[in-house]
């Protein structure tokens, strides 16, 4: 070894590992139940992935292939600085491309293409307990978790219903895991809710600042909260991608200019990519070899 | 003279043997009934097989008490343990995190051990238990998350009342134990929401 200071692989020490690996195996055993964890400071603020990154460090070994997304970006800001994270502390192999990763890290999505067996799904949470807007005793929501008493969830939809005409909450929708536990599946968009139901890989969730690890194994019940008359459904979109022509997959709006111009894209880049290597076109798209020159 | 043995048969490399080892318990437990195989390279002293010597090495440390089944007691086993890893005895089963039987011993009850309460039930023991082996004994249909449809599992040498007892486990979710079976290399994890039924022939 030469330098001054090395690290240990992933970042954390021993000990650290092995306080977030017994939380982890807990928060499996428990699906949607929020373990309690000893969140240690990590090199860059609460807020940016605190929670994922110290679980990625505690499962991550040598032989893992990782991605890391941001909304759905493998490029921005977020994604490219955690990706950078590890390749320095763990010299570990990462990738774009979903398919090749067997960790992807998350922030706020579910990537687009089906997720396989094997592939562990980290996702970083800013507020892990879904009652807390509505109570914010610990105390309190921690005997609502413990006694299954979820009514004050349902007011909630409930006024958004009586208020809007249509349940309102757009993301961190809340889900039910298994009947038991009401969970809140982080901020992605409910478009994704419906990926987490049954998903093959496994998924798993961490709160640095709250300090809480849960997680759903694979092959688990998930089902986001509704009433008969109001089922729950998920974004739709008028038109495709305009880069690659997707439909069915969740877009983000660019402002192009300050004359209204607008388009609408896929919010997974990888997917995005993908598809146009593969031929497709939107609207407002190029092949993929034009836009590299 | 001093016993020796306590001072070998850890991981030469903790970090990433620990790492792995890690990653087959937690595959495990998200894959409930699956067989996991461990590196085969640690070794503890008082019979215990290679898979619980690794578990040992990769989950316990100082905030995590043990309990031992009476022949692992009365080895050279919680000195190992000790050294390696520098966790303490719990007073009672009831104080243990974590809770170790060989074969030597008999399969223990669960009543005794920590199961959790309702608001923090992750404060549960987990039993990590050698059976004979972890294949050709009854046969056994598992359900519940991390199961496709259903599995079969069939452990040998678990008592006979064992799926009566690990249905009054399934009883008190959320709280309850989570047990892991081992066999030499090989482990078995059942976390506490997986259902057991026989298998009709």
């Amino acid at each position: 070894m030469s330098g001054l200071a090395t690290y240990n692989f992933a970042y954390l020490d021993e000990q650290t590992k092995r306080m977030i690996r017994r939380a982890i195996l807990k928060a499996i055993a428990i699906p949607g139940y929020q373990v309690p964890f000893a969140s240690r400071e990590m090199p860059m603020p609460y807020g940016w992935g605190t929670g994922g990154v110290q679980v990625t460090a505690a499962i991550l070994g040598p032989s893992d292939v990782l991605k890391v997304i941001d909304q759905g970006a493998d490029d921005t800001t977020n994604a490219v600085s955690i990706r950078a994270f590890f390749q320095k502390v763990a010299n570990v192999e990462v990738t774009t491309r979903t398919k090749e990763a067997t960790i992807i890290q998350t922030r706020h999505r579910i990537p687009e293409e089906k997720l396989t067996e094997g592939q562990v799904l980290v996702y970083q949470v800013p507020i892990p307990e879904p009652l807390r807007f509505l109570e914010p005793r610990e105390t309190e929501t921690r005997k609502m978790h413990a006694l299954s008493e979820y009514g004050l969830m349902h007011v909630k939809l409930y006024e958004d219903i009586a208020r809007n005409g249509h349940i309102a909450t757009t993301y961190a929708y809340p889900v039910k895991v298994e009947g038991r536990y009401v969970m809140d599946p982080s901020p992605t968009p409910k478009f994704d809710n419906p990926k987490m139901h049954m998903s093959e890989a496994l998924q798993l969730f961490g709160a640095g600042r709250e300090k809480r690890i849960y997680a759903l194994p694979p092959f688990t019940d998930v089902v986001s909260l509704d009433f008969d008359d109001h089922p729950f459904t998920v974004q739709s979109f008028e038109k495709p991608c305009a880069l690659c022509g997707a439909e069915g997959v969740y877009l983000d709006e660019v402002v192009l200019d300050d004359r209204g111009g607008r388009m609408f894209v896929c919010s997974d880049t990888d997917y995005c990519e993908d598809r146009r290597a593969q031929g497709f076109l939107g609207d407002q798209g190029v092949p993929l070899k034009e836009a590299a020159e | 003279m001093q016993d020796t043995s306590i001072f070998t048969g850890g991981f030469a490399d903790p970090v990433l043997q620990g790492q792995a080892a890690f990653r087959a318990v937690m595959d495990g437990m998200a894959n409930p009934g699956r067989i996991k195989e461990t590196d085969g390279t640690p070794s503890a002293p008082g019979g215990v097989p290679s898979a619980m010597a690794a578990l040992a090495l990769t989950l316990v440390d100082h905030d995590t008490p043990f309990t031992l089944g009476e022949s692992l007691r009365a080895s050279a086993f919680p000195a190992w343990l000790a050294f390696q890893t520098g966790a303490p005895m719990a007073d009672t089963a009831f104080d243990a995190s974590f809770a170790f039987f060989t074969c030597a011993d008999a399969f223990p009850a669960f009543e005794g051990f920590p199961i959790g309460s309702d608001e923090y039930p992750d404060r549960s023991v987990t039993l990590i238990i050698e059976v004979e082996a972890l294949e050709g004994g009854p046969q056994l249909t598992a359900r519940g998350p991390g199961i496709r449809e259903s599995a079969v599992i069939a452990p040998k040498g678990l008592p006979a009342d064992f799926l009566a007892r690990w249905r009054e486990n399934g009883t008190l979710f959320p709280r309850g134990i989570d047990l892991v079976l081992v066999e030499g290399t090989r482990l078995l994890c059942l976390p506490r929401t997986t259902r057991l039924q026989a298998r009709e022939a």
